[in-house]
């Protein structure tokens, strides 16, 4: 097996050789800087890559969307970030944007249009579900063939922007048991993590949330939690540390199953 | 003509301390602020369709929703009965719908019915209540006042369908040319066996006693829980229609934002009568929610669903999002009176600290598991969030870490310390396998 190297471009590089890009690939801060997140990404663009997609990154020119910022009460900040953002989006006239996390997908595409940005975007399990069903992204259903996956909802994917199937319909290739966690969809626990809350200690209780989500997803023996927002992924990770399962158990986003099951 | 007579006054007086509470919550929603304007009225119908009439959020506890279903669509049809009953007791006249014919019989059919069927649910509801432990409808914002008050309402529901059976009844077994259909009521009226004479007393007993109800539950509501009785359809037509995650922007931000990015708009502006100067970044006391918020407290009836699927209240958190939305109307009922008079009043409290602490409003993740359950589409983060938008930016009393968020976000564009010149190293040395 030979391997190649990826060089990621950015829009600053295509734009210097007159070129464009179909897709911004909006990698968001928690994928930009957050070592278990980096994966996701680093995964993600393998996708990417093997099914030839036209994409490129903001690098050094993103800046935080500013989802944490206004959910911690500080809206001048968000719209400072928000506006920065859609300068430089627009500057690249950015027509689709891709991402892997759920807060930068909320964000954008619910609260840039209002403040100038108006791009179609799509949560990177979305993009994979479509890769699938156009016949782009050939599936190895071996790999994960038998495993027991139980997939997290994180709130601002479901709950919040309706997205249930495809995450679900993505594992539904692999040949998998999907076990359902009995809170599941709409009815999903939070892990913890939003509205700021990941970047602040939790307030007094007698239990964390991401513990009380963590002990869910242990009740229906799944062997890979998988799910799709670097802020589940540090929750999930931390519950299934704390309950001592890390060796049993993975957590897993969407994207590093499908580039795993692919053997890229 | 004396019946008429009075009546009619009974129902003027009834009107008039209803039209008058109507009139302060009218007077209420002025001193708020906007929320949206009400726009795709289609899609409203919808929802109002499909979560009003429907019944299907509440259905999202299948049992017990089933059985608030069953109450709720029989209060539909009992009303047209009751519209019935004010008809008639204007105009002097017996039954004046009956000419309606087999609608007639269907309506008074299904009326029967549902007076049965209510009144055993409401039974049902209340044993639940006294003798089921169930956890919802305890928590630290349910006090005796709140138990007395739900207790109350059921009682009055259940003495209405008791009163209306009694006047089927009566009605079979005095009358003797019969309108309408009332199977149960025939059945139960085997078991009576007086005079007419009698029966047609407590016909008119049970017709009064029924009315008198009516008139006696519209005016208590208003200032009860049960309210949601008006208030949930309305509410439900009205709610938001946004993604649940979605948050409002500013606009007087985005005035000032737009200026510090761009200077030369300040002086471009300075005509402009607009005022710049807004009165206060978020929400500190009820002046500063919406006539929305206000909406949500009124429509609650404090089942409880939302704070029973809040993460941070099921892990032992202070949050509860049913306090949130029971403070809100509170202190609207206390500080309104004084609001009304003087638009600058100040009782020397306020919502945020007196009623709702800094600690609950952090606890919140804004999953929005509460919007999603709350059968009345109350949307309690919204009011969350505000507040943190107060604490946030007039008080400057974010809890450390998120004023460090803050600061590591406006100096390298990253909630952590990391610098933006380190934005792109997750793409290094970055390969991928080729199978050939």
């Amino acid at each position: 097996m030979a391997t190649k190297n990826i060089h990621v471009r950015t829009m600053l590089e295509l734009n210097a050789e007159g070129k464009k890009a179909e897709y911004l690939f909006w990698v968001g801060s928690a994928g930009s800087y957050d070592d278990r997140a980096k994966k996701i990404t680093r995964a993600f663009v393998k996708i990417l890559e093997s099914c030839n997609i036209d994409y490129a990154v903001l690098g050094q020119e993103e800046t935080d969307s500013g989802d944490s910022a206004k959910r911690a009460g500080n809206e001048f900040l968000f719209q400072m970030q928000a506006m920065q953002n859609i300068e430089i989006m627009n500057s690249y006239e950015v027509k689709k944007i891709i991402t892997c996390d759920p807060h930068d997908f909320n964000t954008i595409k619910n609260e840039y249009p209002e403040l100038g940005g108006n791009y179609e975007i799509l949560h990177h399990t979305q993009f994979i579900n479509n890769l699938i069903l156009q016949g782009k992204l050939k599936i190895n259903d071996k790999v994960f063939s038998g495993n027991n996956i139980t997939y997290h909802d994180p709130c601002y994917l479901g709950r919040g922007n309706g997205e249930y199937n495809a995450p679900r319909n993505v594992l539904k290739t692999l040949n998998c048991n999907i076990v359902e966690m009995e809170r599941n969809k709409s009815r999903a626990l939070c892990c913890g993590a939003g509205g700021a809350q990941m970047f602040k200690e939790a307030e007094k209780g007698n239990m964390e949330v991401f513990e009380l989500r963590t002990i869910d997803a242990l009740a229906v023996n799944p062997n890979i939690i998988a799910t799709s927002c670097p802020f589940c992924m540090t929750m999930l990770t931390d519950g299934v540390k704390l309950k001592n399962k890390e060796n049993e158990i993975r957590v897993l986003d969407i994207a590093e199953i499908i580039a795993e099951s692919l053997g890229i | 003509m004396y019946k008429q007579i009075a009546f009619i006054i009974i129902t003027i007086i009834t009107l008039s301390i209803f039209l008058y509470s109507v009139s302060i919550i009218y007077k209420n929603i002025k001193l708020l602020k906007k929320a949206y304007p009400i726009k795709d009225h289609i899609k409203r119908l919808k929802m109002l369709l499909e979560i009003g009439i429907g019944q299907n959020k509440i259905m999202r506890f299948p049992l017990i929703g089933f059985l608030h279903a069953l109450v709720f669509w029989g209060f539909l049809v009992i009303l047209i009965g009751s519209l019935e009953m004010l008809i008639d007791g204007f105009l002097g006249t017996e039954k004046i719908l009956a000419f309606l014919g087999t609608i007639y019989n269907i309506l008074m059919a299904l009326g029967d019915i549902s007076a049965y069927v209510i009144g055993i649910l409401i039974i049902v509801f209340l044993f639940r209540r006294f003798f089921l432990h169930i956890k919802r409808f305890s928590g630290i914002e349910m006090n005796h006042k709140n138990h007395v008050d739900a207790s109350f309402a059921l009682s009055l529901i259940l003495l209405l369908m008791v009163s209306l059976a009694l006047m089927n009844i009566s009605y079979l077994k005095s009358s003797d040319e019969i309108v309408g259909q009332y199977p149960i009521s025939k059945l139960v009226a085997n078991v009576f066996s007086s005079s007419k004479q009698n029966m047609h007393v407590l016909y008119e007993i049970s017709w009064w006693t029924h009315i008198l109800l009516i008139f006696f539950f519209a005016n208590y509501l208003p200032y009860s829980k049960h309210f949601h009785v008006f208030m949930s359809l309305p509410n439900v037509y009205l709610s938001r229609l946004t993604p649940y995650t979605q948050m409002t922007n500013m606009e007087a931000v985005t005035k000032e934002v737009k200026i510090m990015l761009d200077p030369n708009l300040a002086y471009a502006n300075t005509n402009s009568n607009e005022p710049l100067e807004i009165a206060r970044f978020g929400m500190k006391d009820i002046e500063d929610g919406t006539w929305k918020m206000y909406l949500d407290s009124l429509t609650c009836t404090q089942c409880g669903r939302c704070t029973s699927v809040c993460p941070a209240n099921q892990t032992g958190k202070l949050l509860s999002p049913r306090k949130i939305v029971k403070n809100f109307r509170e202190r609207i009922t206390e500080k309104s009176k004084g609001l009304r008079k003087d638009a600058k009043f100040d009782d020397g409290k306020s919502l945020f600290k007196d009623y709702i602490s800094a600690e609950e409003l952090w606890a919140c993740t804004t999953c929005n598991a509460c919007v999603q359950e709350c059968p009345v589409n109350i949307d309690h983060p919204s009011i969350i969030l505000e507040m943190r938008r107060y604490i946030f930016m007039e008080e400057s009393a974010a809890p450390s870490l998120l004023n460090s968020m803050s600061t590591n976000i406006e100096n390298n564009g990253a909630p952590w310390q990391y610098p933006p010149s380190d934005r792109l190293k997750w793409a290094e040395n970055l390969t991928i396998n080729i199978n050939d």
